[in-house]
């Protein structure tokens, strides 16, 4: 079997048991499993933002908590004024997860264009740096912005809403993080497959060849940068539904350092790779975490096992290397 | 001078006290070969860079089809209608050769910015690709990825995508380098062809390739061209001589 | 607001400012000679305090701590280097990045397991205890004898990378590393050398400022990021810069801090303005370096052409 049919095959499974076992769980009711799964999916989401930018563009952001830490207070601050019925610049808070979500793409959207344009006049350890240092910025300001919280960080006292969906059932909100991922895998996947996908990924490999062929770098990597704060803003907003809280932890550079970490595991670029790398991490926390108090330790030495000695992550273990032939 | 399509006018570029490229002045005319010999340390790459744009010049201007581009970037000169092969092959490693040629025919259609239509699917993108690997004798190997092809492949390659960018002008650095007697060969032959489609200013080091390539030669000595003519006139030249006489024997 | 108090908060920033530079140092360094981003160095920092703080509690001497937390970093430094960091020096900055990453969750839990999850505390040692006259301010004997400490080392490594071999060496790894082997130089030494050297620097800074703030697993992180804010600005892999750069930092954050929430409060409700002067100076030197990086992208001293 060639490893591109091997690799669809791997897909499949990893989209099924991400189903299925949440759909066991909610079978013989264990809502724990439901949710677990739940945030490994919206996790998966934030990481396939992420993958975007590293895995097909080669941009290392040491800053992606930035966004997710974004649309989580664009949700958290929703609902506040939602819930205690206060305008914010003249507009009332909302319930409702469509116009958030919107809300929090857009504005996520509209930040990495600032920082990915700043940060994409320079490249290499600069550009690692930089964005990490923006997103400390956003942390910084966030826990010394008194009127959300600050350092305590904002409830979401109630879970917000979805048509049709009663998002407070866990398995319903499951449900609606397992679509959003789906549309966000197949929205990666088209991306990659058309004509700015090949040019992006040309670029990652040789970007003064990509410029001899008339393809600006700075321009198309930029469009990609701002699509992949959008999705790693979207899940944010979900994600803080899901643990009904936003604090400035959620924009913490260890979580950017994660959202890496999960590309890695699972394999850069590759389609299912931050599906496997979320489910990997949260497994590894669950599992270690309840063997041992000092899990990090492991974690720690099991990443630099990957790193020095298993490039290809997960996917790449299983499914062998790219190919781009045709 | 209306059959100039591209020239350099005054061109200068110093580092630090080395003048690289002092008042370099050529032109290109339609459905010629235009070689630039010279030296190692002569400015070759520096006046390549100048042209392509990966420098700017102290000084001098760079004219294409009418049009002044010494301020363009290398993207936008590319776009403009100057296609380049580089020195020491320069591909898409990861992509096959016929994505690499694929990519190349996208750029020149100018839609890199397109979200949806899978590339794979694009059949105007494909057999176009393919008519190119076709032309240049690459067909058979169009699925191989570009990494693991041979190296006289490789520079096939390279002139296959400046060919995919129907540019007004070809700029080859060193197209032989590397190159066997019988790549070599085969090689003259499709760019004597290939001096129909646009005119070629071409870099070379393999001197007998050059001689029967040519249709005019310049030479440029410590950043400067001492003489430009036909290949007849550039053997009697008694300046290129003194230049070249014991380190090149083949003049 | 008296002339006493801004000038006693000038001099808080220059002291913070020299141990950013103490931080700095090293990681420009490193990444200057062998091109390696390195975000364990905080960790280094904080095996440092660690130490420090241990010592000094077992013994009741400050400076048989400090000594220990700097030769504790350094050999720490030493260690990681030959077992890690040495393989990562012909790779991507991504497997850099994740595998100091993974360093940093190794070391903080090894010093967790080490010494308990509770912060340590460090005295500053008897001799630096108090305030002094400085005229108009009196000022803390220990941040004084900081940017004492500070500038001396600063004095110091200067001298090393000028005028001894070791820094000939440093100076010709940082131009050209080809050069350096092929003149007979043990590359491989070397670069231990420098990371050992950068991390003691990073452990020195770690036990002095552990005496003025708690000592715990999570304090080098912070550190570190404004150490990388520092060569961004100053240029990477320059040590002049690093030094600008650091004092820059040290002083708009540590001014910022204190001049802005009462800037607000002169047309601002108190409480209103306290929280927008924070968060305004929170954001301060992040604004700076994006400045720099308008107008000067390789920093003030870019290091290479």
């Amino acid at each position: 079997m060639d490893s591109t049919r091997k690799e669809w095959l791997l897909n499949a499974l990893i989209a099924g048991a991400l189903f299925a076992v949440p759909l066991w769980a909610c079978v013989v009711n264990e809502p724990f499993i439901i949710t677990l799964a739940t945030r490994i999916a919206i996790l998966a989401i934030a990481a396939v933002g992420l993958n975007i930018a590293l895995g097909l563009g080669g941009m290392v952001s040491f800053g992606h908590a930035l966004y997710l830490g974004l649309g989580g207070y664009v949700a958290g601050i929703a609902a506040h004024h939602a819930f205690h019925g206060t305008e914010i610049l003249g507009l009332p808070g909302t319930n409702q997860m469509l116009p958030i979500w919107a809300l929090a793409t857009v504005l996520s959207g509209l930040v990495a264009g600032v920082v990915g344009a700043l940060s994409l006049r320079t490249s290499g350890i600069f550009f690692i740096m930089i964005t990490l240092a923006f997103a400390q910025m956003g942390f910084f300001f966030t826990l010394s912005w008194p009127a959300y919280g600050g350092e305590d960080g904002l409830p979401i006292f109630v879970r917000n809403q979805f048509p049709g969906l009663n998002t407070a059932r866990p398995w319903e909100m499951f449900l609606l993080a397992y679509a959003v991922l789906m549309l966000c895998l197949a929205a990666f996947a088209g991306l990659r497959a058309a004509r700015f996908g090949a040019a992006l990924m040309a670029i990652r490999q040789n970007p003064d060849r990509a410029a001899a062929l008339g393809i600006s770098p700075f321009g198309i990597k930029l469009v990609a940068f701002v699509l992949s704060g959008m999705i790693t803003g979207l899940a944010g907003a979900m994600m803080a539904d899901l643990t009904r809280f936003v604090s400035p932890a959620m924009m913490a550079w260890t979580v950017s350092g994660e959202l890496i970490v999960i590309i890695i595991l699972g394999g850069v670029g590759r389609l299912f790779g931050p599906v496997a790398g979320a489910a990997i991490l949260v497994g590894f926390e669950v599992f270690f975490g309840g063997l041992t108090e000092h899990w990090k330790l492991w974690l720690g030495l099991v990443l630099l096992a990957v790193v020095l000695f298993a490039r290809g992550g997960f996917i790449g273990l299983l499914a062998g290397r790219v190919r781009h032939g045709g | 001078m209306a059959d100039n399509v591209l020239a350099l006018r005054g061109l200068s570029r110093a580092f630090g006290a080395l003048k690289a490229t002092d008042d370099v002045s050529l032109t290109l005319r339609r459905g010629e070969i235009h070689a630039l010999i010279g030296p190692n340390g002569a400015g070759k790459s520096t006046l390549m860079a100048l042209v392509s744009g990966k420098l700017a010049p102290d000084a001098g201007q760079i004219w294409l089809e009418g049009r002044d581009i010494t301020g363009l970037s290398v993207a936008a000169r590319a776009r403009a209608g100057l296609g380049r092969s580089f020195q020491v092959s320069s591909l898409i490693p990861e992509y096959s050769a016929l994505r690499n040629v694929m990519l190349a025919l996208q750029a020149r259609m100018g839609h890199s910015y397109r979200f949806l239509r899978p590339v794979m699917r694009d059949q105007a993108l494909i057999s176009g690709a393919r008519a190119i690997l076709a032309r240049v004798g690459l067909g058979p190997r169009a699925s191989v990825e570009a990494a693991v092809l041979s190296h006289g492949e490789r520079r096939l390659l390279e002139i296959a995508m400046a060919l995919a960018l129907s540019p007004k002008c070809f700029l080859l650095d060193e197209p032989m380098a590397g190159l066997g007697a019988e790549g070599t060969k085969q090689l003259v032959t499709f760019l004597h062809g290939l001096k129909q489609d646009a005119p070629i200013l071409l870099i070379e080091h393999d001197m007998d390739a050059v001689f029967q390539l040519a249709d005019r030669i310049s030479v440029l000595v410590y950043g400067r061209i001492i003489a430009t003519g036909s290949a007849a006139e550039i053997r009697a030249n008694p300046q290129v001589r003194a230049v070249y006489l014991g380190t090149e024997d083949s003049l | 607001m008296t002339l006493a108090l801004v000038l006693e908060q000038l001099l808080n920033g220059v002291q913070f400012g020299l141990m950013l530079f103490l931080m700095s140092a090293g990681l420009t360094l490193v990444f200057g000679v062998m091109g390696l981003i390195n975000l364990a160095h905080g960790s280094l920092y904080m095996i440092g305090a660690f130490l420090c703080a241990a010592v000094a509690a077992a013994s009741g001497n400050f400076w048989l701590g400090l000594v220990a937390g700097i030769a504790a970093a350094a050999a720490a430094g030493a260690l990681i280097e030959i077992l890690v960091i040495r393989r990562l020096y012909a790779r991507d900055h991504l497997d850099q990045v994740l595998a100091t990453f993974a360093l940093i969750l190794i070391l903080s839990e090894g010093v967790r397991m080490v010494f308990g999850p509770f912060p340590l505390y460090l005295n500053v040692p008897e001799a630096l205890r108090g305030t002094v006259s400085l005229g108009i301010v009196e000022y803390s004997v220990y941040r004084l004898a900081l940017i004492g400490f500070g500038l001396a080392v600063a004095l110091g490594l200067w001298a090393l990378i000028a005028k001894t071999r070791l820094g000939i060496r440093i100076r010709a790894g940082e131009s050209d590393r080809e050069m350096i082997a092929a003149l007979g130089v043990n590359i491989r030494a070397l670069y231990t050398i420098v990371f050992a050297l950068g991390a003691g620097l990073a452990g020195l800074a770690g036990a002095l400022v552990g005496a003025i703030q708690s000592v715990q697993v999570g304090m080098g992180e912070p550190v570190l990021i404004l150490a990388f804010v520092v060569i961004v600005i100053g240029g990477i892999g320059s040590i002049r810069g690093a030094m600008v750069g650091a004092l820059l930092v040290g002083v708009i954050d540590t001014m910022g801090r204190f001049l802005l929430p009462r800037f607000f409060a002169t047309f601002m409700e108190t409480s209103q303005a306290m929280g927008v002067g924070a968060a305004l100076a929170s954001m301060l030197i992040y604004l700076l370096m994006a400045l720099v990086l308008i107008f000067r992208p390789k920093g003030l001293f870019p290091a290479h052409g």
